[in-house]
């Protein structure tokens, strides 16, 4: 199995696209290699900003960039972005609405030694609840490909996040299915349903293995749209199984979790559990350790499902 | 023991802690280390006895990043075992990798670039309103001076009147990406800080007594903050890791770090 970063990918179909389009413009504060944008800056240097450690300079640059017809993909680590530039994102890109599509790298726990200030674990919050911005957290490299160019066909705000490490892939090679704004169906099943969106729905899916093992049959859906949130899906899973399980790399607070309870909530009442971070900066060590810890993997989500059966 | 030379032992045990945890910023962590050890060995009141009182030092890490030089001098100066430095990042450890005042002898939390200055404001002016006679100590990095909150922070600085204040900033003229030149231009710095209003010194950045005496100057001025532009070496210390742009955050193989504690044992042999 490949394991590939879907920062890698964005860099790939970024060269190939602007390639052939001039008005894409790519914009970096010292993040490049982290983004592993070094071959883009090399091979377009003239569709390449660099605005230096300056992320709300970055996002507004982007935006007065998008206001003169360019189509501005910014990449820098998902927490500052979703924090330091949270204004600007919310002016400039969001309520002005300009061509902004901001790319949060190394998201969610990526840096997990690094302290609370290099994790992003409530930027699905944020950015979901601020009008006029989607959110998108797509799990491996086709489906970052697939939304990816599907972004660079629209002239609308949005926030993708990633995350540092190379994943395995979720989807294979020419059967990816993708409609933008509509979840993916992993696996159908009559008895629970996962819902899991970025790096989560690699767990979720072996989750799904796993717990056919048991004669469970489990529906997990990809919920890699956060906003415009598939409500479709989340009303039929709750009418369909009698428990749904959500699961994120994110506090429970106002992610994936509160959202797909809300719309069950307001629809179809089911149970919905999630598992998410705590309230509380997250405990140091590396992604992998940490999803354990926290249950944030296929046997945390195994775990979790027989229990509450 | 000599502080030239502590500088020296205090790097070994910064490329201890990172060879060990596999991560760390190695590139501004040896650059930083003379301006540490003048100010926790010579100039800041400050100990693990009176760390918790209201009249001690303040001293805040803006550019968290270096924080492994920071853990080591800390050990040394006994505000936890150094035994402790053993579980950097590790699984768990509340040794993680930026400051963090989860342990001992750390103020503030940074590691976002771009706040210690105004958090140093803020300790500066309570200063003042309090009567205390602390001083409030604070350390950029050149790239992170691209943050406009620093400016912001700088205007302030120097609208108080904070005397009280001296920043460094650890011009070792690299970032990331690059020069701080090609990322961002950072040229005629001197003259931005003075435009702000601030009282300015350039010293060679990895000399102690350079470094020293500057801090004495600060401490005479009076109506306005220091700032202290500390021409470094990225890297110091380790001729292979000096000036490299790729060893902001590489980790050494085996090979690189038996090099690493050889050739610092012997630059630090000098000055025994
Ligand atoms: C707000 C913010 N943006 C980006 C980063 C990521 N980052 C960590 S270190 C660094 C480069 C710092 O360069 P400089 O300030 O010159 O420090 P030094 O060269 O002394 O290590 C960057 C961009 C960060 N920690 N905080």
């Amino acid at each position: 199995m490949n394991k590939i970063a879907n920062k890698t990918i964005m860099n790939n179909v970024l060269i190939e696209e602007a390639a052939k389009d001039k008005d894409i413009i790519v914009l970096c504060s010292d993040s490049r290699g982290s983004a592993g944008l070094g071959p883009y800056s090399k091979e377009h240097p003239k569709q390449f900003v660099e605005v230096g450690i300056a992320e709300q300079n970055l996002v507004t640059i982007a935006a007065g960039l998008a206001s003169c017809g360019k189509k501005s993909f910014v990449f820098s680590p998902a927490s500052f972005l979703s924090t330091r530039s949270m204004e600007q994102a919310k002016v400039d890109v969001a309520y002005s609405h300009t061509n902004v599509k901001l790319v949060g790298i190394s998201g969610g726990v990526s840096y997990g030694e690094l302290g609370m200030t290099h994790q992003s674990a409530n930027d699905i919050a944020i950015m979901a609840s601020t009008p006029g911005m989607r959110v998108y957290l797509p799990c491996d490299r086709f489906q970052t490909e697939k939304l990816l160019r599907a972004l660079l066909q629209d002239k609308d705000p949005a926030y993708i996040r990633i995350g540092r490490n190379a994943v395995e892939d979720v989807y294979e090679e020419g059967n990816v299915p993708f409609e933008l704004n509509k979840s993916t169906l992993v696996q159908d099943g009559t008895d629970v349903t996962i819902i899991a969106c970025g790096e989560m729905v690699q767990g979720a899916k072996a989750a799904g293995a796993l717990l056919k093992e048991k004669n469970i049959s489990a529906r997990v859906i990809d919920m890699y749209c956060l906003k415009p949130i598939d409500e479709e899906a989340i009303i039929k899973a709750a009418k369909e199984t009698k428990l749904i399980l959500t699961v994120e790399e994110h506090v429970k607070i106002g992610g994936l979790g509160s959202m797909v309870a809300q719309v069950a909530a307001e629809n179809a009442p089911v149970k919905v559990v999630s598992i998410g971070l705590p309230d509380e900066p997250a405990i140091a060590g590396k992604s992998a350790q940490i999803f354990k810890y926290y249950g944030l993997d296929a046997e945390g989500i195994v775990k979790k499902i027989s229990e509450l059966l | 023991m000599n502080l030239k030379k502590k500088a020296y032992e205090l790097r070994k045990d910064v490329v201890d802690m990172i060879y060990r945890a596999k991560t760390g910023h190695i590139g501004g962590d040896l650059s930083v280390m003379e301006i540490l050890v003048d100010l926790y060995y010579k100039q800041m009141n400050v100990t693990p006895e009176n760390f918790k009182d209201a009249d001690h030092d303040r001293f805040v890490m803006s550019k968290g990043h270096s924080v492994e030089a920071l853990y080591a001098v800390l050990a040394d100066r006994g505000f936890f075992p150094k035994e402790d430095l053993k579980t950097f990042a590790a699984f768990g450890s509340k040794y993680i990798g930026h400051p963090t005042n989860k342990v001992n002898g750390i103020e503030m939390n940074t590691g976002s670039l771009g706040h210690g200055l105004g958090v140093g404001v803020g300790m500066a002016l309570a200063g003042k309103m309090n009567d205390k006679n602390y001083r409030v100590y604070v350390v950029m990095g050149d790239g992170e001076l691209a943050e406009g909150s620093v400016w912001e922070a700088a205007m302030a600085g120097s609208h108080f009147k904070l005397d009280n204040l001296t920043a460094f900033v650890d011009r070792n003229h690299l970032q990331i990406s690059g020069t701080t030149e090609q990322v961002m231009n950072q040229k005629s710095q001197e003259t931005r800080w003075a435009a702000f209003g601030w009282n300015v010194i350039r010293v060679p950045g990895n000399d102690l007594d350079a470094i020293d005496d500057a801090v004495e100057i600060a401490k005479k001025i009076k109506d306005k903050p220091t700032v202290i532009i500390a021409h470094t070496v990225k890297g110091c210390g380790i001729s292979f890791v000096e000036n490299q742009v790729g060893w902001h955050h590489h980790v050494p193989n085996d090979e690189e770090y038996q090099a690493a504690l050889k050739e610092l044992d012997e630059r630090g042999a000098q000055y025994e």
